[in-house]
């Protein structure tokens, strides 16, 4: 790093789930306009998943990395000093501990949020937004479905052809002068089970992740917005009292132009995913032809 | 290669055509009768095409014509017919035997049945297949009165002397054991290749619902729309592509089929040639008995125990005369099985001879065919891939336009 409020260029810290956690939460709170990325999920809901499976952790951190690249690279957010501290500091339950006594502050953010108050109209922009957010989680939601049914199809696809391979030897084994062939064809479909295998890993680790990572990042989405249109509605009803306070205006256009910067961030992730999962398949058929090529190979020398 | 039939003469079984009829039972059924068309080849004649002859002919005729070869030439292997059902259907297939698929394949099948006939150095000169092939009326006829039926070895016969013979020819016991090896070898594998073809399926099919979500998806993007759509489009391409990939996939199980079911037909030469050497066992057998019955009369010893023995002890020793005749009889019965005996052994070395000149001949067709079913296997494997890569490409460009 080579900003000024930090001491050295270079820091290496250990943290755990907890104090991500825990920085998100005072992120939130310092800036309740901001959009503050998801982290991964705190339990995994499907099926009995072991914490400490190598893949599990793996996926986990490459999810923890993207959560501190994503801050690191909001204008806003990356000043913060509970973040800086995040990095930082040696040992973090203690400035952690100092943090309880703002137990005060998190009341007030609270009594914010249920404030109560009854939106008059919304402008047209955010409400566009709330919409959009809806049907694209719903749709991510879908895709996710589709590609885990895709695995699930896939893996059955598998076990068929690891009986099939096996098959083509033991005729081989029958024949004389067809055994090279068969033999060729054996191990060829040996090579489609592999990359078939490394195929549906990847779907698993890469490309699934990122889908429910935006799922949850539509999820805060909307939450910043709901406490958006709080605000407006508190905004109005003081306006109404006839007692205006500054910062409630001010908050309100930082949210917008926030929320734009987000959604295109977020748009051109999408696509990088996208390619990403692209480059996999075609590494896969790539695997696939050259498996069969080789079969055709021997058939010609033939 | 010898002159036969395929040279002098195309045939082809260009329609099939669904008919109602009565059955033998007069009962209205439904079939499917399939137009054999054949056309003298003319060597001299150019750009003069020869009349092409047809006539209808329907599944079971086909049977009845194999059947007549199977009892009339029992030391060849006899082309197999296409199968009578659907086998080996994975779920997307109909079991149906009027399904127009499963009828189009058929018409293939009954095809390559002619041609491979008609290509055999022996079978193709048969008569009874020429006017199988030209003749319309009166065939059926013509057939049943060659009487092959009688000719056919009864099951039962055949079974026992499986069990019963000593002395078969080693090649042919390898030879059984190689067919039914390959018999359960090609059926497994024409089994899970059915469960691999409707797992395939269902993968590329899931991924059509792809394009619809990326359809739908992209309605509510304003930069990534159209790359979305555009990439959607292709996965409804690729969903769909493997209708024609699983189809042509069809004709090389049908290949392997063939030989499956030629390996019944080697079974069966197999079993003709155990049958005979089992009769010639038991001739051999049966003439080694009444010589030693008549060495026995003669000399008046009895070596072994017998029924005749016992008697005679008991009521008294034939009179010379009786024992005279009954040596006479045996010794014409002994002549006569001697003769049989020799015509038998040259019957058997013959049916070897002959039964396994064909075999060699069947097995280098076999090596030929399969590979080249393998290669066009391997083939259509690889072009699926090129399209897969294909797909995927077009839409990873879709995507990085996003």
């Amino acid at each position: 790093t080579t900003r000024a409020e930090f001491d050295l260029p270079e820091y290496s810290v250990r943290r755990r789930y907890q104090d991500f956690d825990w920085l998100r939460n005072k992120l939130e709170e310092s800036q309740p306009t901001h959009l503050i990325p998801p982290l991964p999920e705190k339990f995994v809901v499907k099926g009995v998943v072991d914490r400490f499976s190598e893949e599990f952790v793996e996926t986990r951190r490459k999810a923890l990395d993207k959560f501190l690249k994503r801050i690191t690279d909001h204008p806003v957010l990356s000043f913060n000093e509970h973040f800086n501290v995040f990095l930082t500091a040696k040992d973090l339950n203690t400035y952690k501990k100092q943090g309880m006594a703002l137990l005060s502050k998190v009341g007030e953010s609270v009594k914010y949020v249920t404030g109560g108050y009854k939106l008059r109209s919304r402008p047209l922009e955010f409400a566009a937004i709330g919409e959009y957010l809806d049907t694209f989680s719903l749709k991510l939601g879908t895709i996710d479905r589709i590609a885990q049914r895709i695995i699930k199809e896939q893996l059955e696809y598998l076990v068929e052809l690891r009986e099939y391979g096996p098959v083509y030897s033991t005729w081989g084994g029958l024949e004389v002068e067809l055994s090279e062939p068969l033999e060729g064809v054996s191990a060829c479909i040996g090579n489609c089970c592999s990359a078939l295998e490394e195929l549906n890993e990847d779907m698993t680790e890469d490309f699934l992740p990122v889908l429910r990572e935006y799922i949850l990042y539509s999820e805060s989405m909307k939450n910043v917005l709901k406490k958006r249109d709080q605000v407006q509605a508190e905004y109005e009803a003081k306006l109404e009292a006839a007692a205006l306070k500054k910062e409630d205006r001010q908050k309100v256009p930082t949210d917008v132009e926030k929320c734009q910067d987000q959604v295109e961030c977020f748009n051109a992730d999408l696509k990088a995913d996208m390619e990403r999962w692209q480059n996999n398949k075609r590494q896969d058929f790539r695997q696939l032809l050259m498996g069969m090529a080789d079969k055709n190979i021997q058939y010609y020398e033939k | 290669m010898e002159d036969c039939l395929a040279k002098k003469m195309e045939i082809t079984v260009s329609e099939a055509e669904k008919r109602t009829g009565r059955n033998a039972m007069n009962i209205q059924e439904t079939y499917t009768a399939y137009l054999i068309e054949t056309r003298a080849v003319e060597s001299q004649s150019e750009g003069q095409c020869a009349p092409v002859d047809s006539l209808w002919r329907r599944y079971s005729e086909f049977e009845l014509l194999r059947n007549y070869l199977l009892a009339t030439y029992p030391h060849i292997v006899v082309p197999p017919l296409p199968e009578k059902r659907a086998d080996f259907v994975w779920h997307k297939l109909s079991a149906d035997n009027m399904d127009p698929d499963f009828v189009e394949r058929r018409r293939i099948g009954l095809e390559n049945f002619l041609l491979r006939v008609a290509s055999h150095p022996v079978l193709c000169q048969d008569k009874i297949f020429y006017s199988f092939l030209t003749q319309e009326g009166g065939w059926k006829e013509m057939v049943n009165e060659t009487g092959f039926q009688l000719k056919a070895d009864s099951r039962l016969k055949a079974l026992n002397a499986t069990f019963r013979v000593k002395n078969p020819d080693k090649r042919f016991t390898e030879l059984k054991h190689y067919s039914d090896e390959l018999q359960s070898v090609i059926s497994h594998l024409l089994r899970v290749r059915a469960r691999v073809a409707d797992r395939l399926y269902g993968v590329y099919k899931v991924h059509g619902n792809y394009g619809r979500v990326f359809s739908e998806w992209s309605a509510i993007e304003k930069e990534m729309g159209d790359g979305l759509q555009s990439a959607g489009h292709h996965m409804d391409v690729y969903a769909a592509s493997i209708d024609d990939i699983l189809e042509e996939e069809e004709h090389y199980a049908d290949q392997l089929k063939e030989y499956l079911f030629y390996a019944e037909a080697l079974r069966a030469v197999c079993r003709k040639h155990e049958l005979m050497q089992y009769d010639l066992e038991m001739a051999a057998q049966d003439l080694t008995s009444k010589k030693q019955q008549c060495e026995e009369l003669a000399t008046g010893t009895v070596r072994t125990f017998s029924l005749k023995g016992m008697t005679s002890k008991l009521f008294g020793q034939e009179n010379p005369e009786q024992r005279e005749a009954k040596i006479k009889v045996l010794e014409e019965q002994i002549q006569e099985g001697e003769e049989q005996l020799k015509s038998k052994n040259l019957e058997g070395r013959d049916f070897v001879r002959s039964a396994w000149a064909d075999i060699e001949r069947f097995k280098e067709q076999k090596n030929h065919d399969l590979k080249e079913a393998l290669i066009s296997y391997a083939v259509m494997q690889i072009s699926m891939c090129k399209k897969g890569i294909q797909v995927w490409t077009n839409a990873k460009e879709c995507f990085s336009k996003m």
